[in-house]
């Protein structure tokens, strides 16, 4: 039987009130819901508060360079198929350092699952713009406003991903939930989840967000499935903010048209050099 | 007599003139013969001028030569462009009917390339095939031979058979109409069982058979046949290969496999390689093994493509933020190419640190003759790993756990219940979490820095090729091998004294080896294709051995022998 305590880590370095707190809790409650033991579970991480998580909790963990956690998650699943693989961002580190490698992990369905910690600025280097900061927000490097920001779930849906989510750190069970269909998901899971930061942004606070998230799997007659308003949904951003799945849909996933991962694992393959000897006799 | 033949094939990109050369090479072995063969061609694909060169001799051949005995033009720029590197009795092979405005003469043979092709297979495009024929024909050598390989080569159906059509009525127009003086025959001499390879091919042989399971790489020129390669046999050989958006994903990925517990490769040149810099320096910080393959071309920024350069020795030394251990291999030969991806898998393992795997395009994209390698000599050696045995519940595998010789058995991820695996990219502590003392520190980067020492005694000091003590001595690096050798071969026939000394293994440098071999020389002078002379550098802050002279190249083009041999006759006055 799995539990949280299973999952306890390293005492967190966050700022108290942080979101982080919240979504470090949630995917302890996902892990145990599933029942997955900490062996069986790889957390790889990119750089930013973020990147931290891993540290904080009892698994498998891979603490990787800022933007780059994507492609190490998909290399490890890849080696050993075996492994529950989830990759950490915030929105510096996976929407600005990391976002190439995002958008083509979604296109191509690896079988991962992608937590974006989405602030709306940067904590770790204490308050610049960040690729979500609302246009106009005022930061240490956008003194005249930020530009434009990005609108992760729509360029999720334009980049073909499988599984687009979003949570609220301040709805840790609702975020639980979607982390644990996220990991159940075959193929890329994406969740953004919004991330009041107390220290370093004073507009997207969790008064904010609460006055403007609603909860798209109880609003009636949603169909995640519906490609067409999951786009429009995924552009819905101001007085009201969507949270939960906005789309779904099954798919082969990257590893499936893999013909060495249908023998299994990699990692459990064995190295037999004379396999190369047929190989020789096509040069002569 | 001894045999020794060269042939230019030449033309337009799109026009065959790589299947043509190749295919004549691949035939040639296949009758017995040592073959050498290289590719010159720009940066297009259709258009401008290409051309394949294959010498063959009854004995090694590892360089091309000046001159060349049968020219096959598909275009007249190619006469144009090549006549004047005919040697004596030269013959010039093209299309009369279509190319009517080149200049009569000796040399000169039209074959009506398009209308046999026509004729044949109602197919121009195989009139490239034709010209394969008929240089078959003059040299009189076994069409049989050339017939299967060209059926070999071509799919089956109807491609493969118009093609073998094509190469047939080649053959039999040279010789029912051919009235020419060309009187060089090649008969069978031996029976072929010698491989053709080039360095790409060796690599990714060489990875193979290495147990490497999964290669992530961005296609760019001259490595894209790596990843070529062991895509195409990814199904029977049990690899994954991903072709990722970028460099930085393919490193990164390499890393994550890696960690997971299996051998992983990428292969890039030196765009791609800045780009995956800071990769490497995160495999030295995590202690993960990978192997990254860098194919020189000259730079800076995209430089000439498909040519070739060795100007990446420095930057591939010190790559990456920080201090941290690494190796550099430079394969010389098809052969080192092969062992030496196999060493750099075990040194990576076994010192659990990124190898670079340094070569450039002339020894990516240049035909050799060798013989197969004996893979019972393949040693796969993971390195420390940790077994689990007496681990308990309550108890933590160290990632990082301080012994020794700095080196931590390595657990994967999976491995056993209750073992957990953490890596990190901060300094950290031995369970692998992030640190900030200076004590961790400090023991953690002496734990790194030491794993170089030992490494240091596993590269191997090279062998002086030529007399033992000679006034000048000659120092290369990497491909180089072979036009210095031959140089040495020149100069020592003319009574000059030299030897030569060719360095594949660089990182970390073994200055003890290079010092004993090189400060009883008289003179040192190192032959690069850089700019720079960057192995100068090298030795002289590794050794202290004073490099008093360079031959550098850096037109893009390989070094010719006897363009060596001539430029030291003239420093000599």
């Amino acid at each position: 039987m799995v539990t949280i305590n299973d999952y306890d880590g390293g005492k967190p370095a966050w700022c108290p009130g942080c979101g982080d707190f919240s979504i470090l809790a949630a995917v302890k409650k996902a892990l145990v819901a599933l029942q997955l033991e900490p062996y069986k579970v790889l957390l790889v991480s990119g750089i930013g508060q973020a990147g931290k998580l891993p540290h904080y909790m009892r698994c498998n963990v891979l603490n990787e360079l800022h933007g780059r956690p994507v492609p190490a998650a998909i290399g490890a699943k890849m080696a050993n198929s075996e492994l529950t693989v989830i990759a950490i961002s915030g929105d510096g580190d996976g929407y600005g350092e990391g976002g190439n490698h995002w958008i083509h992990a979604m296109r191509r369905n690896h079988d991962i699952t992608y937590l974006v910690h989405n602030n709306q600025i940067y904590g770790l280097t204490k308050g610049q713009a960040s690729p979500t900061s609302d246009h106009g927000f005022v930061t240490k490097t956008t003194p005249q406003g930020a530009p434009v920001p990005i609108y992760p779930l729509a360029l999720a849906m334009a980049s073909g991903a499988t599984f687009v989510a979003r949570g609220f750190a301040g709805d840790i069970e609702h975020l639980a939930g979607l982390i644990k269909s996220g990991i159940l998901h075959k193929g890329f899971a994406f969740i953004d989840i919004l991330q009041p930061c107390p220290s370093f942004n004073h507009k997207n606070t969790y008064a904010w967000y609460r006055e403007r998230v609603y909860k798209l799997d109880s609003e009636y007659g949603y169909d995640p499935g519906d490609k067409a308003a999951a786009f429009v949904k995924a552009q819905e951003w101001g007085d009201r903010i969507p949270i939960g799945i906005v789309f779904r849909k099954e798919q082969s996933t990257f590893e499936e048209q893999v013909p060495a991962l249908r023998k299994g694992p990699l990692v459990k393959q064995k190295t037999v050099p004379l396999q190369a000897e047929s190989l020789m006799n096509e040069f002569m | 007599m001894s045999i020794d033949i060269s042939f230019t094939v030449g033309g337009e990109a799109g026009q065959g003139v790589q299947s043509v050369g190749f295919l004549l090479a691949k035939a040639l072995v296949r009758c017995g013969y040592h073959v050498f063969a290289d590719q010159d061609y720009e940066s297009r694909v259709r258009g401008g001028h290409n051309f394949f060169r294959v010498r063959a001799k009854d004995s090694p051949v590892n360089a091309i030569s000046v001159s060349t005995d049968i020219l096959v033009a598909l275009d007249k720029n190619t006469v144009d462009i090549h006549r004047s590197e005919l040697s004596a009795g030269a013959v010039v092979i093209y299309d009369g009917e279509k190319i009517p405005d080149v200049a009569p003469g000796d040399s000169i043979l039209s074959v009506p390339l398009d209308r046999i092709a026509r004729e044949t297979t109602g197919n121009p495009q195989v009139s490239n095939t034709v010209a394969l024929g008929a240089v078959f024909g003059l040299i009189n050598c076994d069409l049989n031979i050339l017939s299967s390989v060209v059926q070999e080569y071509f799919a089956a159906g109807k491609t493969g058979e118009n093609n073998v059509q094509a190469v047939k009525a080649g053959y039999n127009f040279i010789l029912n109409d051919y009235r020419g003086g060309f009187r060089r025959r090649l008969g069978v001499i031996g029976n072929g069982k010698r491989m053709l390879m080039n360095g790409n091919e060796a690599i990714a042989l060489g990875a193979l058979a290495a147990g490497c399971k999964f290669v992530a790489g961005y296609p760019m020129t001259p490595t894209t046949p790596i990843l070529e390669y062991i895509a195409a046999k990814a199904r029977d050989m049990d690899v994954a290969v991903l072709q990722p958006e970028d460099e930085i994903a393919a490193v990164n990925a390499i890393i994550g496999a890696a960690y997971a517990g299996v051998r992983a490769m990428t292969a890039t040149s030196g765009g791609g390689f800045c780009l995956m810099v800071e990769g490497l320096s995160l495999a030295g910080m995590t202690e993960t093994p990978i192997v990254v393959v860098l194919g020189q071309r000259p730079g800076p920024a995209i430089g000439l493509p498909t040519r070739t350069e060795q100007g990446e020795l420095e930057f591939a030394i010190h790559a990456g933020h920080g201090d941290y251990p690494k190796v550099v291999l430079a394969p010389g030969t098809i052969e080192e190419a092969f062992w030496l991806t196999i060493k750099a898998f075990n040194l990576a393992d076994r010192y659990q640190l990124p190898a670079i795997i340094i070569t450039d395009h002339h020894l990516s994209s240049s035909y050799f003759t060798v013989e197969k390698f004996d893979l019972s000599r393949v040693i796969v050696d993971r390195g420390e790993l940790f077994s689990g045995d007496g681990h308990t519940a309550g108890s933590e595998y160290k990632r990082y756990l301080l012994t020794p010789s700095g080196i931590s058995p390595r657990a994967f991820p999976l491995q056993q219940e209750g073992v957990l695996v953490a890596a990190d990219s901060d300094e950290h502590n031995e369970e692998g979490h992030m640190i900030e003392d200076a004590e961790t520190r400090k023991n953690m980067m002496n734990k790194r820095m030491k794993k170089l020492d030992a490494a240091r005694k596993e590269m191997a000091t090279p062998d002086v090729y030529g007399p033992a003590k000679a006034e000048t001595t000659l120092v290369g690096w990497g491909s180089t091998l072979y036009a210095v050798r031959e140089a040495v071969d020149m100069l020592l026939a003319q009574g000059v004294s030299v030897n030569s000394v060719n360095l594949s293994e660089l990182w970390p440098f073994p200055a003890d080896g290079v010092y004993k071999l090189l400060t009883g020389a008289r003179r040192v002078c190192v032959v690069e294709n850089n700019a720079s002379g960057q192995l100068a550098h090298l030795i002289q802050a590794e050794t202290c051995v004073k490099v008093s002279d360079s031959i550098l190249k850096y037109d893009g083009r390989p070094f010719v022998p006897s363009d060596i041999a001539q430029e030291i006759k003239k420093r000599n006055g």
